[in-house]
């Protein structure tokens, strides 16, 4: 089974209408969302949930009044400034500061710091039209995002091998920090997806970075090239120096809200411009995965 | 209110045009009064494409991580215990660290017996401050390979100036960096476009935003009168938070986006309706 990750550094350049276009064509894949933070790619797919799983990240501190003197040994201890001390020097913690290293918790003399696992989100396991599907919905303002990332991606795999699917294709998370390091470890191709803009150029070269650091290998799609044939150019010829190569080229087309707006795969919506640079872009991105 | 409140610019999803609302609320304000900006969103820190500052000073941002003093470490295994963040394992010859896995918590150093953990500097990323005409600019850049982004989200915001209205242009998303970027400021402007996509996130970014007790208002970028915009201002009605402004669908602002433009730059008047959004904004912070 081969793991393709679609990325792209800076956010809103279509990974998702493209990953969900490649489920709907390659038609034997295994699909995860490993952008948990801001899981979209659901609203393409339309899965039924057969499997809905709690997920630990880990764990925050609480203070028991009760129990606490007072002291003040917590507070200057926390590096994430998440202890406070009320009037009467009783300790608090707050749980969105919190990043639940535990420190507070052994070095209270008194026992009344609880370490307490935390459910900071859920897991799911779907069927859709075009294959199983893993995803995710992390909580508001949780962390371990990339602890989530690794969940999915180890039951998409399981899933995929069990079945016997071709492809696991992942619809990755903007950026270039912990889940999107997660998504991007051991994957056999990043499709990194950008556009002409001079941020689109800019977070290209970031994570194409990041993936060279990890020993992925990347290839490149522009969208909406057309708005700025100039930058178009520009990252082709810098690809071309990185030697990654650019595997397909979408045109602005109003289709794509479109498809997005009636909840469909591009592919499926349409057979204009850009539908047609998305098909072209999965016959060069099946020949690279080869 | 503040005299001088600090307004993050967030949104669940990106590309919803975080940086096009926060560059050009900037510019607008920046013409009565010095202002500042900061970009949070340092794994993409890209407003500077738009303000074009100059940039006068550059600090590195490091986090502590530990370091084994071989001479003294017996090996005992009550670091790699201690460790929330299995940054630390104990083989029979040696403790290795992971410094990528480190939140820099300090427990293992200081729960050490022996001694035998000094914690060192590990550069994440630098601040850089300058100026762009009357703004006040700075930005975090995070190294490329570097998981853990809030320390540096807090380096550049420990270096905001209060007496200064500030806008902060906020990463995507709604875990840590979205939340760190967003804690302690005095508004929450939430960018969305009107998407089953944008919604969706407005939502969590929405959630967020009130987690933290902000006052929130909502921006419709890309807004075309249609179903979209109408479903997101039921959200907003539902959830009782106003939708302060509305930017047109408009291939040309695109385009001018791509040139590294700004929308002040397209069309002066876009001045005035960036002011009138302030009002709005402070007319919501208590």
């Amino acid at each position: 089974m081969k793991q393709l990750v679609v990325v792209s550094g800076k956010g809103g350049t279509s990974k998702t209408v493209v990953t969900a276009s490649f489920a709907a064509l390659a038609g034997n894949a295994v699909l995860a969302d490993v952008d948990v933070d801001a899981s979209n790619l659901h609203l393409l797919l339309r899965p039924e949930v057969l499997e809905r799983h709690e997920f630990v990240g880990g764990s925050k501190a609480r203070v028991e009044a009760r129990g606490c003197t007072a002291c003040g040994r917590c507070r200057p201890v926390c590096r994430f400034d998440a202890v406070s001390e009320d009037g009467d020097g009783i300790a608090r913690v707050d749980p969105l500061a919190c990043e639940g290293c535990g420190l507070c918790a052994r070095v209270c003399p008194a026992s009344a710091i609880l370490m307490e696992p935390c459910v900071s989100g859920e897991w799911f396991v779907s069927r859709t039209r075009f294959g199983p599907f893993v995803h995710a919905r992390l909580g508001v303002a949780q962390e371990n995002s990339g602890k989530l990332v690794t969940e999915v991606r180890k039951k998409a795999r399981e899933i995929g091998e069990r079945e016997g699917r071709a492809f696991l294709l992942m619809d990755g998370a903007p950026g270039i920090g912990c889940p999107v390091i997660a998504s991007l470890a051991g994957t056999d191709l990043a499709l990194i997806v950008t556009e002409p803009t001079p941020s689109g150029v800019h977070d290209l070269e970031r994570i194409a970075g990041l993936a060279r650091h990890f020993k992925v290998r990347a290839a490149c799609a522009v969208n909406k090239f057309d708005i700025n044939p100039g930058n178009s150019e520009r990252i082709e010829a810098w690809s071309a120096g990185q030697g990654i190569p650019v595997v397909g080229k979408i045109p602005f087309d109003e289709a794509v809200l479109g498809s997005v707006a009636r909840g469909v795969p591009l592919v499926e919506a349409s057979e204009g411009p850009a539908a047609r640079g998305v098909r072209r872009l999965w016959d060069r991105v099946r020949e690279h995965l080869a | 209110m503040p005299a001088e409140p600090t307004v993050a610019v967030a949104s669940g999803k990106g590309g919803t045009g975080k940086t096009t609302v926060a560059v050009n609320l900037a510019l607008a304000l920046s013409a009565g009064r010095p202002i500042q900006f900061l970009d949070c969103d340092v794994e993409g820190p890209n407003s500077r494409f738009f303000l074009k500052p100059r940039i006068e000073a550059s600090e590195e941002v490091a986090i502590l991580v530990p370091e084994i003093d071989d001479s003294r470490c017996d090996r005992c295994g009550i670091c790699a215990r201690v460790c929330a963040y299995n940054a630390l394992a104990v083989v029979p010859q040696a403790v290795l660290v992971f410094s990528e896995l480190c939140h820099g918590c300090g427990a293992c150093a200081l729960l050490c017996p022996r001694r035998a953990i000094r914690e060192v500097p590990k550069r994440i990323g630098v601040v850089e401050s300058g100026r762009a005409g009357a703004i006040r600019f700075l930005q975090g850049r995070l190294d490329v390979g570097q998981a853990i982004s809030p320390p540096l989200i807090k380096a550049v915001k420990e270096k905001r100036d209060p007496d200064l209205t500030a806008v902060i242009d906020a990463p995507p998303g709604t875990s840590c960096p979205a939340v760190e970027s967003m804690r302690g400021s005095d508004f929450a402007l939430l960018v969305t476009e009107p998407t089953p996509f944008g919604l969706h996130d407005l939502e969590l970014a929405a959630g967020a935003a009130e987690a933290l007790g902000l006052p929130r208002g909502i921006l419709i970028n890309r807004a075309d009168g249609g179903d979209g915009d109408a479903r997101i201002r039921a959200f907003a009605a539902g959830e009782n938070v106003p939708v302060l402004a509305a930017i047109p669908f408009d291939r040309r602002i695109a385009e001018a986006y791509s040139r590294g433009d700004t929308l002040l730059g397209l069309d002066p008047g876009w001045s005035a309706k960036f002011q009138a959004l302030y009002e709005a904004i402070r007319a919501e912070i208590p």
